[in-house]
């Protein structure tokens, strides 16, 4: 796919996100939005074998959302995928709801893992990878972790073990949005310099721009040549990027649009969709 | 009849340890990530040197805790209640319940009432953890008067506490001028013949609703609000169960190992008789509105009553 059209699916995907965590009446929009290209490049180019009609095809791509809280961004970017109709998005976190208020793989086709609890989701898809060498496979497993997130120490003990193990097929995404609910991440507890840490344990590190799509395509590109470690990329992102009022709000991190505020960022976004489709 | 306040325990946590802050000069509080929602941020805005937000890092956190405790301070870590017990569950077994430091542990967001983020963030087996803690305090109190009484009960009692406290608005149900809070006693909110309906926490007054309306059909029941589930209050619990001979736990908490529990631990031993245990049974939470959910998981007054006249 070339960048504008996944520039329009990641617009729906935004838009995706402010109707489904509007509808709950909760949610995080915050990181959902900043990673909202992130899931768009995964599911429309990166990832093999995703088949809305065989989601548990055993040879596909896998993919651990670790950042849990950011499932707004997951279901949007399934939807749109075919996995279940965008007109659902509005069940989000409702009572018997397929859509969790975190991802269950036991409830929604295609999500690969459960997750919410921050820390687990990096250490499941070094098992899945390492699973993928036992059964001799040659799918890609992709994670993606908050940067708040990569606080727990769990992260890190995954982080040295596939180091160890050489897990090449493994790729962990950093979603630097520099916010978590405290606060900026360098005033809570900073966990920079990432690269170098990554690097320290022994893993490939690239830098790329969450929202620029040829940086994005370019890190993957790099990211599969890599052989006998596994490879971060850590993404520079804004929080709620692409609605002017959640941008970098920290307050925007776990709360959800209301009536009014819903109205403002759809117009916002209906906007940026209309540009897109003039260029 | 006067308009019901409601007002979520946390909030009383939160405000209890900003205006205990002035008067225990040796009190500190960690958090992790989440103070605006634990309230902890009420004491770390008046004593910054004495307030650490330590990442989302609970484990760490409670291990830290442990160190400052050793060295005479009294230490409240919070967290989310499947964070604060679940993640670091150990450190609070090895760190701070063998040495018996004098940390309290104050999770707040416990059981299903937690509401839309759904099953990873509702804690229902987090009493159940702690209780089986060697020496570990437990008390869940039922509204933010009692919630702000816990506080200042687990700073002068000295060693590990478990602290609940619930994300969710509930009515004030212990607004009275001889209300008395001591850790380990029970208190008896209404007196009864036929059934002893033993609660804690936030469904304390789910079982006052409902044993008004068995009153009401002329079933006389006894409501015992048991803040303390370690060390439980054994003569009250015992003496009720004489009186009545049937007995029925309510709690925001799986049924295994909870207060239903720990109130059979305690009959099995010194006066059998049948034991309903109202709560979440053995089964994850999903998402929806608290209010919801209290009623999906028949806590709420109506589903306690309908429970408890099925029992009798
Ligand atoms: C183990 C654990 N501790 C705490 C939380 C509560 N929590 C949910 S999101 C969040 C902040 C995450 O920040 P970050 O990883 O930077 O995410 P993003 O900015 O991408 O939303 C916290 C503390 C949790 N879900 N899991
Ligand atoms: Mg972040």
């Amino acid at each position: 796919m070339n960048n504008l059209e996944l520039q329009k699916i990641a617009n729906e995907v935004r838009k995706g996100i402010i109707i489904s965590t509007h509808a709950a009446k909760a949610g995080h929009p915050g990181g959902s939005m900043s990673a909202a290209d992130i899931f768009t490049y995964l599911y429309f180019e990166e990832m093999q074998n995703i088949d809305p009609a065989n989601p548990k095809n055993p040879d596909r791509d896998r993919f651990v959302l670790s950042k849990g809280h950011t499932a707004p961004g997951l279901y949007a970017a399934l939807a749109l995928k075919g996995f279940f109709p965008f007109e659902d998005l509005v069940k989000l976190r409702k009572l018997h709801s397929y859509l969790q208020g975190h991802p269950d793989m036991k409830a929604t086709p295609g999500v690969d893992m459960s997750t919410g609890s921050l820390g687990q989701g990096i250490s499941a898809a070094v098992g899945m990878a390492l699973a993928a060498r036992i059964d001799q496979k040659d799918y890609r497993v992709y994670t993606l972790l908050g940067d708040g997130e990569i606080e727990e120490g769990q992260v890190w003990e995954a982080a040295m073990y596939a180091g160890h193990k050489k897990v090449d097929n493994l790729v962990a995404i950093i979603d630097n949005n520099g916010l978590q609910i405290d606060g900026k991440i360098e005033d809570v507890c900073s966990p920079y310099p990432i690269d170098k840490k990554f690097e320290a344990f022994n893993w490939h590190v690239i830098n790329a721009d969450a929202h620029d799509f040829d940086s994005l395509r370019a890190a993957f590109a790099e990211a599969k040549t890599v052989k006998g470690m596994p490879t971060a990329i850590i993404c520079k992102s804004v929080k709620g990027k692409g609605v002017s009022f959640m941008e970098n709000q920290a307050s925007w991190h776990g709360v959800a649009p209301n009536d009014e505020q819903y109205e403002k960022a759809m117009a916002e976004l209906e906007k940026a969709g209309e540009e897109l489709c003039q260029k | 009849m006067s308009e019901v306040k409601r007002i979520a325990t946390r909030q009383g946590y939160g405000e209890a340890l900003a205006e205990l802050g002035e008067e225990y000069k040796n009190l500190v509080v960690m958090d992790a990530d989440l103070a605006e929602s634990t309230k902890t941020i009420m004491f770390g805005k008046k004593f910054p040197e004495r307030f650490f937000d330590c990442g989302i890092a609970e484990g760490n956190m409670v291990s830290m805790a442990a160190g400052l405790a050793s060295t005479g301070k009294i230490v409240f870590a919070s967290s989310f209640a499947m964070f604060a017990t679940g993640r670091a569950y150990e450190q609070i077994r090895n760190s701070v319940g063998y040495p018996a430091l004098n940390v309290k542990i104050a999770a707040t967001h416990g059981g299903i009432t937690v509401g839309e983020d759904g099953a990873t963030h509702q804690c229902l087996e987090d009493v159940a953890l702690m209780r089986n803690i060697p020496g570990m305090v437990v008390c869940v109190p039922s509204d933010v008067i009692e919630a702000k009484a816990a506080v200042r009960a687990a700073i002068e009692y000295e060693g590990p506490v478990f602290l609940r406290f619930g994300r969710s608005a509930v009515p004030v149900i212990n607004d009275r001028p001889d209300y008395k809070f001591e850790l380990g006693k029970g208190i008896v909110l209404k007196e009864g013949t036929d059934v002893t309906i033993i609660a804690t926490g936030i469904v304390v007054e789910s079982a006052m609703e409902a044993a008004k309306k068995l009153e009401a059909e002329g079933v006389s029941a006894e409501v015992i609000n048991i803040h303390t589930i370690k060390p439980i209050d054994e003569e009250l619990v015992i003496a009720s169960a004489k009186k009545t001979g049937k007995v029925v736990t309510v709690e925001e908490h799986s049924v295994i190992g909870g207060l239903g529990s720990a109130v059979c631990d305690v009959i099995c031993r010194y006066n059998p008789v049948p034991v309903l245990k109202i709560g979440v049974q053995d089964e994850f939470g999903t998402s929806a509105s608290a209010a919801v959910l209290m009623k999906e998981y028949k806590l709420d007054a109506d589903g306690v009553y309908e429970q408890v006249k099925a029992f009798l």
